[in-house]
């Protein structure tokens, strides 16, 4: 690791300010990413602002089917939120699938989404939920804020402060882990709506990170049934191929999990 | 056996500090004035250096000196060697490429180092290391051994013309090709064994120490064999004569062969103390590891199996390609040839056998031993090749098997080996008992019920252990005696200290070697210290590989006791009065037969060293050496049993049986060897389902450099095994032991992939059987 300053700030105000009199500064969340590539020497920031202790961040509220999950909150409090749980169980079923013990306890829903890795599971419950990215300027749909690998809408300094939707009718996610890194292979969030329309997104499979399909959208809005899932076609063009699966084993991936997610729902 | 002696199930000694964090590891140690070294490595897969510039780097905080390739070799400083001398076919020596610790005119793998920092911390010395600014001219790579032997490809070594090391062969071509020729059938495959990063817990580390004022070297390392990297280093790479070089390889976490090797970073911190004058230490971060530590298997065979028309086989033909890496690595030259194609014959009665091993340099790190070291090759290729013969002559697998097992001892091979012992029909009826093997039809329809494809398969395994006897390697090529030492030291107050030259790496020999005395004295084993891994301490030894320690390092303890016994029994009949073959040992006392004469062991030796009343003419003191050189190999053999569940949706195998039925002869702790069948299993678990190093076909970049994308097998990957033991007494040595370190590893991988390839209906799936590949073969076998 290279030479780095430690910073912690107790408001957003301060976390802001830090970083602003740097240019090389850059904020840490749980650190699930940054300090293991700080550690291999691949990032050098010179200054890190840290958000873990900024109360403003923290917290789950849930009023009547609206949920609010503070930026920093870690995977762990997600997974277990009974409040949640009673209104979009998939979502806790999902956060309880993100790494390990260490790392559920650690990595924070914030910095899984602004890090926007192409195989984490938050980006897919985001946009499969159709969730608002709250930041400290200004409120992005999630269908805006994941904008390709590793690259989100925020604007520099900016900082997310929470996330926040209104539970579907019902949800469901399957991940198919990768067998080494045990990140999503594919990960598919299927979400139906008070009003029927279905939103499915997928993580791990695109070759520019998280997306919709409109395909598996169209046949699950017309029958939610994990049985409509085998006559959706999904095109292979788009998806990655890497030396754990090339995108034929990805587009089939892509329907599996779908399938199970529905099923699960 | 008494309650710590041969046979006990006791608790190993040395787990409280290893499971306490209070072991003692080479990167613990910490000298005055001690500074740091990291390693400039190429980024290139093949290249000749240029100018090194280290002006920068040289200015730089807390940086002690910049070396490179060019200053070793001035200082005299050998080349890295390999030890075993094949010659090929048309009487030819292997061609060795010339392997420089620190490269001076060619890269020839990502991570080859050329320079090396040493700094006043760890981070200066990094810092700096990423300052020298190396001129590189880039050359073509080829990392593919196959590819490599074409024309017109990327040449390693001028040495070697189309990168060919050797082409070696064993055994009776023209029988074989006739009894093919006649056959009633035969069995034709392709078999990929892949390749694998070793991944020991501990990574490489070493601890160079110069002391002008003696003109003396001390290196801690993580060794495997110090004696075996002292004589290297001193008899080869000019770094110092023995008596000025002490070796110490201190608690060692793991090695699975990786650790057998002298590598250019001990060296490098042996010669740049001498350099600098401060104590020099390098630890390797994980991702060296993947880049540098030797790599294991790489084989890509054809292979035809001929059968008469009762299912005998009558010959057995293997044609053999293996990736060495860019260099000639210590034993690796042995690997794919005296460890691998010995073993061809299997647990079978196969009348001739000819094998063709041709070995190739290519733009990777080299590769030699991992864990099993040729005989998991050997295994797979024969294991998966029977199952296959049995699918396509419409036999069960069990029956093919029994077909054609070895039943009369010994059993001379086509291929050199005589087996001394063994049971294999033992090891077979226990392992179908234990899997249920007959249930298995009523299981598959169950799981079927599920949705999920359930596939059974065995694997019938033989290895050879010890890598003995000495004259034997000797003949066949091998640079150094294989044999093992011991000495029992008695204190006067009866307490034992054994040394060894054996090494242990979490093989549990301060555990082990002191049942041994517990055994034979009555002493507890708390009161018997094991000594191993320094060469000041141990006179000389071989270390540990091969499952070696059992079979021939207990071997030499044994001989070294009896001469302890003998004495001490001399001791007892003088100071007793008795005829010396009335004395008995029982329980820690020295009893003179049908009297109630007796004199506790601590009495015994309290004698030896007070030297009143000796017999005549005995010298004082109770201490005795032993050299041991086996007789044979040893055979450790036995049969696995894998059933799978595959979901033909994913292709993600589900492992829902694993038994495993060895024969390791006797047994000193039954627990410790049901860990290394555990460890062994579950490293044989990653190589067929989830390991695989791959390097980039172009560029010679390590794809596989991280635990992102290489997959170790973790807890939930594994099922419970079943272990059990069938003993057949290893007649060659004292103890009857057979050795049990490699057998998991061995035997493991054909049986899982005999289950997946069961269960999805194909024989055409190669290692690792990740879920795409299942998936993707499930799918074109259907089509």
């Amino acid at each position: 690791m290279y030479e780095t300053t430690y910073h912690r700030a107790s408001s957003l105000a301060e976390a802001v300010r830090l970083r602003a009199d740097s240019d090389e500064a850059k904020y840490l969340a749980g650190g699930m990413t940054l300090i293991p590539t700080m550690k291999q020497r691949l990032a050098a920031p010179s200054e890190l602002v840290d958000l873990r202790h900024i109360a403003e961040l923290r917290g789950i509220a849930v009023k009547g089917r609206r949920v609010r999950i503070g930026a920093g909150t870690p995977h762990n409090e997600v997974a277990t939120s009974a409040a949640i749980s009673a209104v979009c169980p998939a979502l806790c079923h999902l956060a309880a699938l993100i790494g390990d013990p260490l790392v559920r306890h650690m990595g924070t829903l914030g910095g899984s989404i602004a890090n926007n890795d192409p195989a984490a599971d938050y980006p897919a419950a985001m946009l499969g939920l159709d969730a608002t990215i709250i930041t400290d300027r200004r409120e992005i749909p999630a269908g805006d804020f994941f904008t390709g690998l590793f690259e989100t809408a925020l604007e520099d300094g900016e900082i997310v402060v929470a996330a926040t939707f209104e539970a579907p009718a019902r949800a469901g996610y399957s991940k198919f882990a990768n067998p080494a890194s045990r990140f999503a292979m594919t990960g598919v969030f299927a979400a139906q709506a008070a009003d029927g329309t279905v939103r499915v997104a997928v993580t791990g499979a695109g070759a520019n990170g998280v997306f919709r399909h409109a395909g598996l959208e169209a046949a699950l809005t017309r029958n939610w049934s994990p049985d409509v899932v085998s006559d959706v076609a999904v095109e292979t063009g788009d998806l990655l191929s890497d030396l754990h699966g090339n995108a034929d084993y990805r587009a089939n991936l892509v329907k599996v999990m779908a399938k199970r997610a529905v099923a699960t729902a | 056996m008494g309650v710590e002696g041969i046979g006990a199930r006791v608790t190993r000694k040395e787990d409280k500090r290893f499971l306490t964090g209070k072991g003692r590891y080479t990167d613990d140690m910490t000298v005055p004035g001690m500074c740091f070294a990291a390693f400039v490595r190429s980024p290139h897969a093949h290249a000749r250096i240029g100018n090194i510039d280290a002006t920068a780097a040289g200015e730089m905080p807390g940086v002690i000196a910049v070396l490179n390739g060019r200053q070793m070799l001035d200082d005299g400083i050998g080349n890295l060697i390999c030890g075993w001398m094949i010659h090929s076919k048309d009487g030819s020596p292997m061609k060795m490429g010339a392997w420089r610790p620190l490269a001076h005119e060619t890269v020839r793998y990502v991570g080859d180092a050329v320079a090396v920092v040493v700094a006043e911390s760890m981070a200066e010395a990094r810092d700096a290391a990423e300052a020298v600014i190396v001129d590189y001219e880039e050359l073509p790579a080829v990392t593919d051994a196959v590819t490599a032997l074409a024309d017109g490809q990327p040449q390693l070594h001028p040495e070697a013309p189309n990168n060919l090391i050797f082409d070696w062969d064993i055994g009776d071509a023209a029988a074989t090709d006739a009894a093919i020729a006649a056959a009633a059938h035969v069995t034709q495959m392709r078999i990929v064994n892949n390749r694998l990063a070793p991944n020991p817990m501990e990574p490489r580390a070493a601890l160079g120490i110069y002391d002008a004022a003696d003109d003396h070297y001390t290196c801690y390392t993580t060794s495997q064999n110090p004696h075996v990297a002292r004589l290297v280093m001193s008899a080869f790479y000019n770094v110092a004569p023995e008596n000025k070089l002490r070796v110490i390889a201190p608690d060692v976490g793991g090695g699975f062969g990786s650790k057998i090797y002298i590598y250019p970073e001990e060296i490098t911190c042996l010669w740049a103390s001498r350099r600098t004058g401060v104590p020099v230490k390098w630890t390797s971060d994980r991702t060296e590891a993947f880049l540098t530590d030797a790599h294991g298997r790489d084989h890509v065979s054809t292979v035809k199996m001929a059968f008469d028309a009762s299912h005998r086989i009558t010959a057995l033909k293997v044609d053999t390609i293996a990736n060495l890496g860019a260099y000639m690595s210590l034993f690796s030259s042995a690997v794919p040839t005296y460890l691998y194609a010995t073993l061809l014959s299997g647990q079978y009665d196969i009348p001739a056998i000819h094998a063709n091993v041709r070995t190739v340099y290519t733009n990777t790190v080299p590769v030699d031993a991992y864990r099993g070291a040729g005989r998991p090759e050997a295994t797979y290729l024969l294991e998966r090749t029977v199952e296959t013969a049995a699918r396509e002559l419409g036999l069960s697998p069990v029956e093919l098997r029994r077909i054609n097992f070895i039943r009369s001892f010994p059993h001379q091979t086509p291929v050199i080996m005589n087996y001394d012992a063994g049971d294999y029909d033992a090891s077979l009826a226990a392992a179908l008992q234990a899997a249920d093997w007959d249930g298995f039809p009523a299981r598959k329809a169950e799981a079927a019920s599920r949705g999920l494809k359930r596939g059974i398969g065995m694997s019938c395994y033989i290895e050879a252990c010890g890598i003995a006897p000495s004259a034997a390697v000797g003949s066949l090529g091998a640079g150094v005696g294989l044999w093992e030492s011991a000495e029992v030291r008695v204190n006067a107050v009866g307490t034992v200290e054994i040394l060894t030259g054996s090494h242990s790496h979490g093989q549990g020999h301060e555990t082990t070697f002191a049942q041994l005395v517990a055994d034979r004295f009555g002493v507890p084993i708390d009161s018997v210290s094991v000594v191993h891994g320094d060469t000041d301490k141990v006179q000389m030894g071989m270390g540990t590989y091969g499952s070696r320690s059992g079979a021939v390092g207990m071997s030499a303890v044994v001989k070294a006791l009896d001469k302890v016994e003998a004495k001490a029994r001399k001791i007892a009949a003088h100071l007793m009065e008795a005829d010396e073959s009335d004395i008995v040992i029982e329980n820690g006392t020295l009893k003179v037969a049908g009297t109630d004469k007796s004199l506790p062991w601590f009495q015994v030796t309290l004698a030896a060293y007070t030297g009143h009343n000796l017999p005549p003419g005995m010298e004082p003191g109770l201490k005795e050496g032993a050299f041991y050189d086996p007789s044979n190999f040893t055979f450790p053999a036995g049969c696995y049993i894998c059933e799978v569940e595959v979901d033909p949706e994913t292709g993600k195998t589900e492992i829902v049986q694993f038994v495993a039925a060895d024969d390791f002869g006797n047994i000193i702790n039954p627990m410790i060897v049901e860990g290394q069948v555990h460890g062994g299993i579950a490293q044989g678990i990653g190589q067929a389902l989830l390991e695989g190093v791959h390097y980039d076909p172009q560029t010679g970049q390590l794809l596989t450099a991280s635990y992102m994308d290489y997959a170790m097998p973790r807890a939930d990957d594994l099922p419970s095994f079943q272990v059990s033991h069938q003993v057949t007494p290893c007649p060659g040595n004292p103890l009857g032991i057979k050795g049990c370190g490699e057998a998991g590893a061995i035997g493991s991988p054909p049986a899982l992939m005999n289950a997946i390839t069961d269960a999805i209906g194909t024989n055409a799936l190669d290692m690792p059987a990740t879920p795409a590949r299942v998936w993707a073969a499930a799918r074109a076998a259907a089509n």
